[in-house]
């Protein structure tokens, strides 16, 4: 039944050494478990699993603790995303506005199943989260830091076309 | 709080005439004074008022308690409170009064519990716990008769692939008295809550086998799990194939712990000494031989003890650490890799026994060794892994086969019927079945240190020890120490039970905070007789004071308190081993630690 593989190898060192100078200027690493967390996964993109025993073995903290806190919070991913995240709120407010539409519709578009982290193409993420707090914009989609207000589902493929074009400007 | 009961127009209570450390309060109009600083929960128990309680662990004897207020079966209403209020974790004020009884605490405790029971499987018949869960006793306390909450259920994966613990999380109620012994007690650390809301559970990081992780086996989640959400693996119906396989000669042997505690799965009170009992019910039970552990035990100290005084003749590695706890051992292999040169190389008496019965008795009796199965009754479950460690095995062959707890044993005595309480009683084999009083005490925290002092005293001074009773080194205390006169040297004596004490003990030996000669070390709570696979305790302390008891009680009453004044001990020495700590010795009773870097 065994199925835990960890390939310690996957880590790049200079992000390690970043991480590791990080740690090491905070007055008490263990207290604010919570910040490391959160510039790991800055370097990173995400936390995967030897991620986390990393920043277990160097803090000393369990490394149950640790991924009970990394499964705990939201903010956390263990999982990759895109470059861009696709946020689609699906608070009661939003809901009633259709939110849910919105959000088949960019799986649809995009082809990404639920369990999926990102598209092929490594491009595109898809969440949906509970209230972002701009209920007044409801249906509200929010890609990276970027705010879309009164969403309808025929909108969708527009913004998923904007993304594309702006990362192959930046390419 | 004066000026609030001003406000209130409530004349202030008395509160000149009492101790200033106490506080008065009423349960049901029942008044009592408990000291400040109560919960609710115990005032109520000095009142005689019975709450229910499931998430709540209290093991005061050993400073051990769990208060998540998670299940919220034990809540009761507070007058002037708009809330009921959990008495586990709600501490008592002054004059405050309390009802347990009113509908709408009643109605509050009911409806937590149906809530608990619509996310359980309910499936208590062929469920381990059966008649031993304390959901199920609730369940019937309250009288539920159906429970009105439909929803989803839970389901999580079963595993068991460590052949040691079972985890099934469908059964678990988020109590997290696991995760209290596991993190805070033994400071293993491998259990946590992961996810959040339904999809919670408690298990190791990234969802990891047992196996995989630092977990040491010692059983103490298993022993103070609620329900069935972890439990050992049952290894009974292996013991019945092997009973009834013609070509096979099967043995057996019993762990002194058992003996005090196997009697309380047939109602005999806990303290109660079975030895007769049991070895009465094995030769039912259709065993070609019964042999004792604490026949190993006694091979053991004199291995063990020939190993203490050869390091203080040759100046080192001291101090020697006791290495018969297989939890404790799988701890300092995960947990201190630096300082595996320090614990003696002599394997378990479970394992020297094992052994043995695939030698010497063998070689004796004319058996082909190939068709022993060696199966071990313990209080332990870690045992059940340390009999399928690799190095512990000769020719393809494994020193112990198959190892069953305590609970196990009763269970299998059940399934046939037998009237336990009434059997008449008998000895064990002579062979490898007799044994001293000092094997006896193997079973309670220091008691196997007490013993190899008891043999190394003797050959060292080669005089004999007058005093055999070593007090010093008795107790309950989580750390202690004790020192032993070898003449006019003083041998420091360090003493752990519970994994965080040992913890705590390296480390201060580590710091040179301590300095010893020997140290022993049990992982459970008490040493075995607390081990993960004796009948629940249920969190009542007083049964292990009453096991502990029991062992020194009966090491009192055995003629020989020496292991090496044991004849059988001596036999095999003349005819098979040779000299103690020697050649063939350290073939078939020694073994070696590797450190093992896991998560």
């Amino acid at each position: 039944m065994s199925h835990l593989e960890l390939d310690m190898s996957i880590l790049e060192p200079e992000l390690l050494a970043e991480l590791d100078a990080y740690i090491d200027s905070l007055p008490d690493p263990r207290g604010s478990i919570i910040a490391v967390l959160h510039k790991a996964q800055e370097l990173n993109g995400y936390l995967p699993r030897e991620l986390q025993l990393y920043v277990a073995r160097r803090t000393g903290l369990p490394t149950a603790k640790i991924n009970g806190i990394v499964t705990f919070y939201s903010f956390f991913s263990e999982v990759p995303s895109g470059v861009y995240t696709i946020s689609v709120c699906t608070g009661t407010a939003c809901f009633v506005k259709g939110a849910q539409e919105v959000l088949d519709r960019f799986r649809e578009e995009l082809k990404l199943e639920e369990d999926e982290p990102m598209t092929e193409d490594g491009l595109f993420s898809i969440n949906d989260v509970r209230c972002i707090g701009a209920c007044g914009l409801a249906p509200v989609v929010r890609v990276n830091e970027r705010i879309f207000g009164h969403v309808k589902p025929d909108q969708v493929s527009e913004i998923i076309a904007q993304h594309r074009k702006e990362a192959a400007d930046a390419s | 709080m004066s000026q609030e009961n001003k406000s209130a127009g409530i004349p202030l209570p008395n509160i000149f005439d009492r101790p200033a450390n106490t506080v008065s309060l009423t349960i049901n109009d029942i008044p009592v004074t408990v000291n400040r600083n109560s919960t609710i929960l115990e005032a109520a128990t000095k009142a005689g008022v019975h709450i229910p309680t499931l998430c709540h662990l209290a093991l005061d004897g050993f400073d051990i308690h769990s208060e998540t207020s998670s299940c919220r079966v034990c809540v009761v209403e507070v007058e002037g409170r708009p809330r009921l209020v959990t008495s586990c974790s709600e501490k008592v004020v002054e004059g405050m009064v309390v009802r347990t009884d009113s509908p709408r605490a009643i109605r509050g405790r009911r409806t937590n519990l149906e809530l608990l029971l619509s996310n359980h499987p309910r499936a208590c018949l062929t469920c381990a716990k059966n008649l031993d869960c304390e959901l199920q006793k609730l369940a019937r306390d309250m009288s539920i008769r159906e429970i009105t909450y439909k929803g989803e259920r839970k389901r999580f994966d079963i595993e068991y692939s460590s052949r040691a613990i079972i985890k099934d999380p469908d059964k678990c109620i988020m109590c997290r008295r696991c995760e209290t012994m596991c993190n805070d007690v033994q400071t293993v650390h491998v259990l946590s809550a992961l996810g959040r809301g339904f999809d919670s559970v408690v298990g190791p990081a990234f969802h990891a086998d047992l196996g995989e992780t630092t977990c040491t086996f010692c059983g103490q989640c298993v022993a103070v799990c609620p329900t069935a959400a972890l439990t050992e693996v049952n290894e009974t119906s292996r013991v019945w194939r092997a009973l009834h396989d013609e070509k096979k000669h099967v043995v057996v042997q019993v762990a002194p712990a058992v003996r005090v505690a196997i009697g309380e799965m047939f109602g005999m009170a806990p303290g109660s000494i079975s030895t007769g009992k049991i070895a009465t019910a094995l030769r039912r039970l259709g065993f070609d031989a019964v042999f004792d552990t604490n026949w190993g035990a006694d091979l053991t100290v004199v291995e063990e003890a020939s190993e203490l005084v050869s390091r203080i003749q040759n100046g080192g590695p001291m101090p020697i650490l006791t290495s018969c706890c297989p939890a404790w051992v799988n701890f300092i292999e995960s947990q201190f890799p630096d300082m595996l040169h320090i614990p003696s190389t002599s394997k378990s008496p479970m394992i020297m026994l094992g052994a043995m019965a695939k030698s010497y008795y063998a070689q004796e009796r004319g058996i082909d060794p190939d068709s022993i199965v060696v199966v071990s009754i313990m209080p332990c479950l870690a045992k059940k892994a340390e009999a399928a460690r690799p190095e512990l095995s000769k020719d393809e062959n494994q020193n112990v086969d198959i190892v069953i707890s305590t609970r196990e044993f009763g269970h299998m005595l059940q399934e046939i019927g037998i009237d336990f309480p009434n059997l008449v009683e008998s000895d064990f084999d002579s062979l490898m079945g007799e044994s001293t009083g000092a094997s006896i005490i193997f079973g309670t925290t220091g008691g196997v240190i007490e013993a190899a002092c008891r043999t190394a005293y003797e050959i060292l001074m080669e005089e004999p020890l007058e005093r055999v009773e070593l007090t010093q080194l008795r107790g309950l205390e989580g750390i202690r120490s004790g020192t032993v006169m070898f003449g006019d040297t003083p041998i420091r004596i360090g003493i752990a039970h519970g994994l965080g004490n040992a913890r705590r003990l390296l480390e201060g030996l580590r710091s040179g905070e301590y300095e010893f000669e020997a140290i022993e070390i049990m992982a459970c709570p008490g040493g075995c007789i607390g081990g993960g696979g004796q009948p629940y305790h249920h969190g009542d302390m007083d049964v292990l004071q009453d096991r502990q008891r029991a062992l020194y009680r009966e090491d009192r009453n055995t003629p020989l308190r020496k292991s090496h004044e044991n004849p059988m001990i001596r036999r095999i020495y003349d005819e098979f081993l040779g000299t103690p700590y020697g050649e063939k010795a350290h073939e078939l009773l020694h073994t070696e630690y590797t450190a093992r870097e896991k998560i």
